[in-house]
């Protein structure tokens, strides 16, 4: 029995997400008696034996070029041939874009229950029973798995890896690649960003700010901190920030531990995709804006005045 | 051609969220219910405008639902859509729902099939993947473009910090978000024609559920905003520093 954890790369870097799933896999394997070994797929250029460090004993590593790209059913196929081979009664996949792709095929591939989403270790007093946000955030569901096979994907940000000195055996693993069905030809990248998906503190605009030529203070601020930026849904249907910066129950959905809000009221709407950020701040001018509700600090004030303070201070504090 | 566009009833946005039975349900007293945004919007609407371009489309929508779907199935009839399938059952199951979606889909023998990126109440982005898998046909996920030439379809689809462009032959699932297309309004003909359009109830397979839902619970309550005021915001810089230790 083993607890497999697939590590999800890009351009041959160790996804931040896998490494939280990884840690997730380990304490796991510890809870239910089981070592924890890993998968990786596609040609990387981290080292694989400092994924030890996080709990794994071994690292099976299929290094073909075929799966430097995600083509979900080539990798499920690979996934379920890793599985057999190390008995893993247990597999652990970060829910990140990839793990979206891969962990519900997965799941209909071994006919093995899957927890999408998971936010805390499986409860295995009596079976086994995973916590899992549900209504957009609003809530959360325990959800039993039946099956003897148990799929876990871990949401981002939602568990916090613990580091140990252990260093993971690495042994090539053979498995049968067909060619992908699906062939990526392009890769666009916003260059020296952090991704939304991935910060741990995320600096956020709304229509308060009055128009584009006003993001100065979000992306000092952004840049001071090592922050990502984000948006309203109004601020990105006006074309003001790109898509992808926007936030929300229609855009992206994050947990990052600041979510540090100016000028945005607070819909419901716009709750939901940030709820379960660990701390949030508000900066609003108007006392009534629902978000002071949801939030952790707030300044009710106007944010041309408030910011320019603020970034002035963490300057201080940063010794700039 | 043929597409399936997969249509899940869920609470509205501005739901209030409670739960029943010892937490164990989900309480629908005076909910008022939509179609799930990502099946209504990108899912949806992306399929009506590829009928537009091609109108020897046909576009089936499927509910895996009771009869308490109907009204939403025939709002998105109302949008566009031949005619509507609701395989009879409820389940909170994502692997039933999916098992039910394939059964149908392999007798239809759909050239795309489109899902919503995930539903806004169980959030567990997984019909489409799982339906995918069942049928032996490529899985796209989280798509925001969608071009159809030929028989090539040209998806971008997000990516950490970005988007990637791929290429894949029909027959293809995809689950679809912002970008794909724009959010419609149905208008009084579509309303009107939709009430005569097919809605075919079929019976379920028998699939055994791989999980249950054991109980729901809410999040522990916001201890209440600290707020400092805006004449020294430099106060917010040190509690977030020292208080509570962020950066």
């Amino acid at each position: 029995m083993s607890v497999l954890i697939y590590i999800d790369q890009a351009e041959g870097q160790i996804k931040k997400s896998s490494f939280e799933a990884a840690s997730y896999g380990a304490k796991l394997a510890e809870q239910t008696g089981t070592t924890a070994e890993a998968l990786v797929l596609g040609n990387v250029s981290d080292d694989l034996s400092a994924l030890g460090k996080y709990g794994i004993k071994k690292v099976h590593h299929v290094a073909d070029a075929q799966l430097d790209h995600l083509d979900a059913q080539l990798f499920i196929k690979v996934i379920a041939e890793a599985a057999a081979a190390s008995q893993a009664d247990i597999i652990v996949l970060s829910a990140n874009v990839n793990g979206k792709a891969i962990a519900p095929g997965l799941s209909a591939r071994l006919k093995s229950g899957l927890v999408a989403g998971a936010v805390a270790l499986p409860d295995t007093s009596n079976g086994f029973v995973v916590k899992k946000g549900v209504f957009s955030g609003k809530a959360f569901a325990n959800i039993r798995i039946n099956s003897p096979i148990k799929i876990i994907s871990l949401t981002p940000n939602a568990f916090t890896p613990v580091l140990g000195e252990g260093v993971a055996e690495v042994a090539p693993f053979t498995a049968t690649i067909e060619a992908p069905k699906v062939k990526v030809t392009a890769t666009n990248k916003v260059k020296g960003q952090i991704p939304l998906s991935e910060a741990e503190l995320v600096i956020s605009g709304g229509r308060g700010l009055k128009g584009p030529e006003n993001w100065g203070m979000i992306e000092e601020l952004a840049q001071l901190l090592g922050a990502a930026t984000a948006c309203s849904r109004a601020v990105a249907d006006a074309h003001w920030r790109p898509h992808h910066e926007h936030v929300g129950q229609t855009g992206g959905s994050i947990a990052p531990n600041l979510y540090f809000a100016v000028g945005i009221s607070g819909a419901i709407q716009h709750l939901a995709g940030v709820n379960r950020s660990k701390t949030i701040v508000v900066i609003n001018k108007d006392p009534e804006a629902p978000f002071f509700k949801a939030a952790d600090y707030g300044i009710v004030g106007d944010a041309f005045e408030v910011m320019p303070k603020i970034i002035e201070a963490v300057k201080k504090l940063k010794g700039k | 051609m043929k597409i399936l566009v997969c249509i899940s009833k869920t609470p509205d946005t501005t739901a209030k969220i409670a739960f029943a039975d010892n937490n164990t349900k989900f309480a629908a007293d005076g909910v008022q219910w939509i179609i799930n945004p990502y099946d209504e919007w990108y899912a949806l609407v992306r399929a009506i405008e590829l009928k537009e371009k091609d109108p020897s489309t046909i576009i089936h929508l499927i509910n895996v639902g009771g009869a308490d779907a109907d009204p939403i199935i025939r709002k998105a009839l109302a949008l566009g859509g031949d005619e509507a399938i609701r395989v009879n059952t409820d389940s909170t199951d994502s692997f039933t729902i999916a098992s039910q979606i394939a059964n149908v889909a392999r007798e239809g023998g759909y050239e795309l099939i489109f899902t919503g990126k995930e539903t806004i109440d169980y959030n567990g982005s997984s019909i489409g993947g799982m339906v995918a898998e069942l049928l032996d046909m490529p899985f796209v996920s989280l798509a925001t473009k969608f071009e159809l030439a030929g028989n090539m379809a040209t998806i971008t689809r997000e990516i950490e910090g970005g988007e990637e462009v791929a290429e894949v032959n029909i027959p293809v699932v995809v689950s679809c978000q912002k970008g794909m297309a724009e959010q419609r309004i149905p208008n009084m003909k579509g309303i009107m024609g939709a009430r005569t359009k097919p809605l075919k109830v079929v019976e379920p397979a028998a699939v055994e559920a791989l999980t249950s839902i054991e109980r729901f619970e809410l999040p522990p309550a916001k201890a209440g905003v600290k707020l400092v005021s805006p004449d020294n915001p430099e106060e917010l810089v040190r509690l977030l520093h020292e208080e509570a230790k962020l950066f």
